[in-house]
């Protein structure tokens, strides 16, 4: 079971602002680069962030580059799950590769800060301050198993091949 | 019922008739990664420890930083070099990698997997070619394979010419805003019709080069006649195959795209599908235009460009040349375009993709405002979140820098 806090974002997030160019050379120093996570979508984001929180938001969240560097500094930023409204397909596979979890979910009355839990077995996501609670359609078996597998790299050394 | 084209190309590879929806295993024919996206993979190759399954078809490309800017960059290069020298690999930097993926390798019913999010550039040429990271990526490279879900098809019927002053360019911004920057996502979408035969390859390229801003796993052509002279002007003719249109395709949704009705169209800040006509925008004053990129860097499109600056004497902005490839430089060098565009004041900027993406070579100011023939105009996309950005065609953007404000080419022609 996944909970957390939630960090809110809009529709269209992309990859250029969860991991800004202009930090291009910080790519081959993953936790430098992360200090600068979604900065300019909120530059507040890092200094908020608590280890387990949930980021969330609306339409296309990740679109643009291909840039596995974005799924990254969220997860070294220390989010449990990202979950929005529709995801774009690259982040959406990078973040599944990487073993955190991205849910698609309608996540329209949900606020900053409210508590949620997800819980990728049963498909449920619950805001619990708004006493809201929504399924989503369960992740094909092999998204699943790189998941459990904490990423592709170690599913692929578990199982000898994709 | 007739197979859409990505699935003809699915089938062809797995060796049986495949279902939408359905997750395969697919044999991987061309797998490559760029600087950026490059030294990650090259972690999870290691990591995998299994090597590179068919090095001579995995391309290391250098064309992100080129030359390499800050320390950072040159060791990540060095990096790159070594691992695909150690690994007898391909390293590459000769130009943007979708345009040396086009120029040298991408053939007909390969599978192509990139990491970089313009991949579905080499679509144009019948190709299922698409953009992931850097682990799937690495997978690929050491496995020789990818899985992926056979995606659902929107067919995009073109029809008519376009008219005077319109490009390919302004299709595919003028199709983005219709749908939306979301409204292909996992799919792929795929051009027929009899307007193709009104598309030249370099202007099928810039078009398969943005179907990702609407959100779609890839874009695909047929391979056709274009394609077939295409490949021969490249000397590699034999690596045609016909790849037939699939005009009754069992397509999810079906758009008709009359060319012969648009007219030159920008992309607005901060996003691809804040579409507006160019004589639409009011005096919108811009700070630099960008010409070239893999979207519309290649010799055709400085020739529009040329066209509207030959009868030139001066530019209201500043104007950064970039071609896509090297060999593109080299046809710019040897006509007379290179001397007005050094005359006009310009900056021919080493084949890469810099700008673009905000690394070097064209940073913008705060508050500036850039037109650019590239493909994303998303907040902070040229490197400065303070900057304004807005996408174009060849000729809108030298009518642009012409006139130091938005303007519809067709002022000029």
């Amino acid at each position: 079971m996944i909970k957390g806090k939630i960090h809110l974002f809009g529709d269209g997030v992309s990859t250029d602002l969860i991991c800004p160019g202009r930090y291009y050379h910080l790519r081959g120093n993953l936790p430098e680069l992360a200090k600068h996570a979604l900065e300019d979508a909120d530059k507040d984001f890092v200094k908020n962030m608590k280890k387990g929180d949930i980021v969330a938001a609306g339409e296309n969240f990740g679109c643009g580059s291909s840039r596995e560097h974005a799924a990254i500094v969220i997860k070294l930023a220390g989010a449990s799950c990202v979950i929005a409204k529709k995801f774009a397909r690259i982040f959406f596979r990078n973040c599944i590769n990487i073993g955190l979890p991205a849910i698609e979910i309608d996540t329209s009355g949900f606020e900053a800060g409210d508590d949620v839990e997800v819980d990728l077995n049963s498909g449920v996501v619950k805001n619990q301050t708004k006493k809201i609670e929504r399924k989503f359609p369960e992740l094909p078996e092999k998204m699943i198993a790189i998941l459990n597998a904490g990423g592709l790299v170690n599913y692929i050394k578990e199982n000898g091949g994709l | 019922m007739a197979e859409t084209l990505v699935k003809q190309i699915i089938s062809s590879k797995i060796g049986r008739e495949v279902q939408t929806g359905e997750i395969v295993i697919m044999p991987v024919d061309r797998a490559f990664c760029q600087d950026g996206t490059g030294p990650l993979a090259i972690d999870g190759i290691n990591s995998l420890g299994i090597g590179l399954k068919n090095p001579s078809k995995n391309y290391f490309f250098i064309d992100h930083a080129v030359p390499p800017p800050r320390v950072e960059l040159a060791n990540a290069h060095k990096k790159i070099r070594d691992f695909a020298a150690k690994h007898k690999a391909n390293c590459i930097m000769r130009g943007v990698c979708h345009q040396m993926m086009v120029e040298e390798f991408s053939s007909p019913f390969d599978v192509i997997v990139g990491a970089d999010s313009h991949t579905p550039t080499s679509g144009a040429l019948g190709t299922f070619a698409a953009g992931f990271g850097s682990t799937d990526v690495a997978a690929a490279m050491a496995t020789g394979s990818v899985w992926l879900k056979v995606p659902e098809s929107m067919g995009i019927e073109l029809k008519g010419k376009p008219g005077k002053g319109v490009m390919a360019k302004d299709v595919i911004i003028d199709i983005i805003g219709k749908i939306g920057a979301d409204g292909a996502t996992y799919k792929v979408m795929e051009f027929f019709g009899e307007g193709l035969k009104n598309l030249s390859m370099d202007g099928r390229f810039t078009i398969s080069n943005m179907t990702i801003e609407a959100g779609a796993k890839t874009g695909i052509f047929p391979a056709d006649d274009v394609v077939r002279e295409y490949l021969k002007s490249r000397e590699r003719e034999d690596d045609y195959r016909e790849l037939p249109v699939s005009a009754a395709g069992d397509y999810e949704k079906r758009i008709i795209e009359d060319m012969s009705g648009i007219v030159p169209m920008v992309s607005c800040p901060h996003q691809v599908d804040n579409v507006s006509k160019a004589s639409g925008l009011g005096n919108v004053k811009v700070d630099v235009v960008m010409i070239g990129t893999c979207t519309n860097g290649r010799f055709s499109d400085f020739e529009a460009a040329y066209k509207i600056f030959e009868k030139a004497d001066s530019i209201k902005t500043n104007l950064i040349i970039a071609p896509a490839s090297n060999r593109v430089l080299e046809k710019i060098s040897a006509s007379p375009m290179f001397k007005k565009f050094l005359d006009l004041g310009a900056s021919i900027i080493p084949p890469g993709c810099g700008p673009c993406c905000g690394v070097h070579a064209g940073i913008l100011a705060d508050g500036a405002t850039a037109f650019s023939t590239a493909n994303r105009n998303f907040k902070g996309r040229m490197g400065n979140p303070e900057s304004f950005v807005y996408l174009g065609s060849p000729l809108t953007a030298a009518a642009t820098a012409v006139a130091g404000k938005i303007t519809d080419p067709r002022e000029f022609l």
